[in-house]
């Protein structure tokens, strides 16, 4: 699977190559697999028996991971219960463990055809991704066959809009959009005209990053998924979270604000490419059993799948062959 | 930032503070503590336990044993290891090249770094006076280069135009050329956001540093970042001849733990927060004064500095007389001190420095958001002169036309009213006993109350 040579650029191996998504994702999430998930296989194998030892060695792995104090210790905790005998019985378990902490959150988003336009309001903080997630997910609609329109809800950041039409053009979608400094409710307001006018099947609306402290902003954001709420009840049908992978046990607190002002109904974790990341998934899935839709693996316009909790697991710790 | 950082440790010193002597269990015991907390707040676990072992080796030294109170030589011994870790001093920026001098900006992607170069044009402006041209090398994101061009325009920096049909090294390169015959101080080069795992990517920034030859390369990162900070900074630190590092989004809740791994990988010094959303959001970072952050001790030093930068010190100074006289606080001084409020930064960013400001409980904090300083400051406009000076003649029907002019209900002005009446004691207070004792006495009555 080529596991080890992953340098190329992202953009360059797009196209449609034979190693099947499996392959891919688990290629894209080699820099992770080779923070934890090697250091940890030769940690097990190095170890003659399971000991105090090889916990604490597993605790340090697994905070080094982000998976967070309480995470680490509810997994160390679940293996100890399950008495293995020898390391390996030891890998086992702990690829349960995870399995079992992660396997809830896999729900993957599914579009209602009942349902029209399906509204998508986009959430984060300053940089984690949203707008290019956005791109990603209109090429990924578009191509299972839904009509897409997209928002411009950022007005505060410079070029922000310019930055989503570049999107829209790239996947040949509408983008409704206002000059930077208008009322990110007023642009909802009218792409939920324009989308129920046109019967588009999804309206992807961005908004502007905030950091989940600002009050004020946060205020904004409830404005923004009240005024959706006028043109049908149960709009925004989807409420999507974007999460920078890079972060720490602050995704928490993004989570816990984010949904407490406009009701986080799934998560997207970008930016899985780089090293050691992806612990944090499970810090979050073992305060929250959120449903986590999508991972960004790369800058292709592709990179974006569909979350799947074995495939994760296995990704980050191989069955032993 | 490092709010629950600096809970974790004040709770740990807790338990120290009632010991008659330091043992090395009970040592030990604080040291759990600190290092939960410090795994807590994202810092790096190899960090961690170098960190552990400093303290842990400072604390068994005999400055501790000859002291009086092992809870404050505790205390110490942290504040110190907390400011060795994160360098002794502030850091600025080395711009003494023959000009143009050349910062060039490298980062994960969404870090924050078009940002930060529109602040940073902006401090060299205003603070330095120095003439800035900024261009974006970014021909990857959409719509980036029209960001910073954007941003340039609203912080009076010169604007290199670039295109994404052209190489980053030429447009680098080209960018310094023109700032050379133009005359420019300084150039400001915002890159693409890169993985560090990126070969590609990274051999395209160490080019264009190769071409430009930066006085100052400065490695952007996210406040908010995880235990992967060691790695990017590390790679990003091997790549690159960096000169200094600028925290992002540090106005959040982030418990700043990637300040201190970033710190400790690269060895290279923390130069700059970034603050909030606005261009004039970055402050220089002073590693000394952060330790007292994060210990709880407050950083009265960077207040004070504010003030002196924002205030009005004539009005400060006809305040404070009236203070000591222990009467005359009225409804136009409130007010000055609310405006006076806004222009620091909101109270967010003064609860921050305050000592003492960590054992307020997140829910009061909370209350005391900046929509509230504004809207006091509306109800005391919509009264007339004379109502400001004697509040007390403010009844029924007064109550009733404030109200309908500055939008609010009848009951918003009555506890307005009355947080003013408590703020006056409190003045008066103040004239007889001091600073410390407010401080006291306002703990209790912290919600609504604005300061």
């Amino acid at each position: 699977m080529g596991l080890f040579n992953k340098t190329t650029r992202a953009k360059t191996d797009d196209a449609g190559n034979s190693v099947g998504f499996l392959g891919r994702l688990s290629d894209r999430l080699a820099a992770t697999r080779r923070g934890l998930g090697q250091r940890l296989a030769t940690l097990i194998r190095g170890h003659s028996a399971v000991d105090a030892d090889l916990a604490e060695d597993i605790e340090a792995l697994l905070l080094g991971a982000d998976v967070g104090i309480e995470a680490t210790r509810d997994i160390i905790g679940r293996i100890t219960r399950a008495q293995a005998r020898t390391p390996d019985e030891f890998y086992a378990e702990l690829r349960a463990a995870l399995l079992a902490i992660i396997a809830p959150c896999a729900q993957p988003l599914t579009i209602s055809s009942d349902i029209r336009p399906y509204v998508i309001m986009v959430a984060g903080v300053n940089g984690a991704g949203k707008t290019t997630t956005i791109g990603k997910l209109a090429h990924r609609l578009r191509s299972e066959g839904h009509s897409v329109m997209l928002a411009a809800g950022d007005t505060f950041r410079a070029a922000a809009v310019e930055q989503l039409q570049t999107w829209g053009e790239r996947n040949g979608v509408p983008v409704m959009a206002q000059s930077t400094g208008a009322d990110a409710a007023a642009v909802a307001h009218d792409a939920m005209q324009a989308a129920t006018a046109r019967a588009v099947d999804v309206l992807i609306i961005d908004t502007a990053g905030r950091l989940h402290t600002q009050t004020g902003l946060m205020d904004e954001l409830r404005k923004i998924k009240r005024v959706i709420g006028r043109f049908d009840a149960n709009a925004p049908h989807e409420v999507l979270l974007v999460l920078d992978a890079g972060i720490g046990q602050n995704a928490l607190a993004q989570l816990a604000h984010f949904d407490s002002a406009v009701g986080v109904t799934g998560l997207c974790l970008t930016k899985l490419d780089g090293t050691a990341k992806g612990g944090i998934l499970f810090a979050m899935a073992e305060k929250h059993a959120i449903p986590i839709r999508f991972i960004g693996v790369g800058e292709g316009i592709d990179d974006l799948r569909v979350f799947d909790a074995a495939q994760f697991v296995d990704a980050i710790l191989p069955q032993p062959e | 930032m490092f709010d629950n950082l600096s809970q974790r440790l004040q709770l740990a010193m807790k338990k120290l503070r009632g010991e008659a002597r330091l043992t090395e269990q009970n040592i030990s015991e604080a040291l759990r503590e600190v290092r939960m907390a410090l795994l807590e707040a994202d810092v790096a676990l190899p960090v961690v336990k170098a960190f552990i072992d400093d303290v842990r080796a400072r604390a068994v030294g005999k400055e501790v044993l000859a002291s009086l109170s092992p809870g404050q030589a505790v205390i110490k011994v942290v504040y110190d290891a907390l400011v060795a870790l994160m360098g002794e001093s502030n850091d600025r920026l080395q711009l003494a090249a023959r000009p143009p001098a050349v910062i060039l900006l490298a980062g994960l992607q969404g870090s924050g770094k078009t940002t930060t170069a529109a602040k940073l044009a902006r401090f060299l402006r205003e603070r330095e006076r120095r003439s800035v041209l900024v261009a974006s090398a970014d021909v990857y994101r959409p719509a980036a280069i029209d960001q910073l061009r954007v941003l340039a325009g609203t912080v009076g920096a010169t604007f290199f135009p670039s295109t994404a049909q052209q190489k980053p090294v030429d447009i680098a390169r080209a960018a310094v050329e023109q700032a050379g015959k133009s005359g420019i101080d300084v150039v400001i080069i915002d890159t693409a956001g890169r993985l560090h795992v990126d070969r590609e990517m990274m051999d395209e920034i160490q080019a264009i540093h190769a071409a430009v030859d930066p006085v100052e390369t400065l490695f952007v990162v996210d406040s908010m970042t995880g235990q992967d900070a060691v790695n990017t900074a590390q790679s990003f630190n091997d790549a690159l001849p960096l000169s200094g590092v600028i925290l992002t989004k540090a106005d959040g809740d982030a418990r700043g733990g990637a300040a201190l791994s970033v710190r400790r990988v690269t060895g290279k010094p923390i130069k700059f927060l970034g603050v909030g959303e606005k261009t004039e959001a970055l402050e220089p970072f002073h590693p000394d004064r952060m330790a007292s952050r994060i210990l709880g001790m407050g950083d009265v030093l960077s207040l004070v500095e504010q003030a002196q930068q924002t205030v009005d010190q004539e009005q400060a100074r006809k305040l404070a007389q009236k203070i000591t006289k222990g009467k005359g606080f009225d409804l136009e001084d409130f007010r000055d001190q609310l405006r006076q409020m806004e222009k620091m930064g909101g109270i967010a960013s003064l609860m921050d420095k305050l000592p003492g400001a960590g054992e307020i409980p997140e829910a009061a904090k909370a209350q005391m958001d900046d929509r509230q300083t504004r809207r006091l400051i509306a109800i005391i406009n919509s009264m007339t002169p004379q109502e400001r000076r004697f509040p007390d003649i403010i009844r029924g029907s007064r109550k009733r036309r404030i109200a309908a002019g500055s939008g609010v209900h009848v009951q918003e002005i009555n506890r307005m009213l009355k947080q003013f009446g408590e703020m006056q004691k409190m003045m008066k207070r103040l004239g007889k006993g001091g600073l410390g004792k407010m401080m006291r006495s306002m703990r209790g009555k912290l919600p609504g109350v604005p300061f």
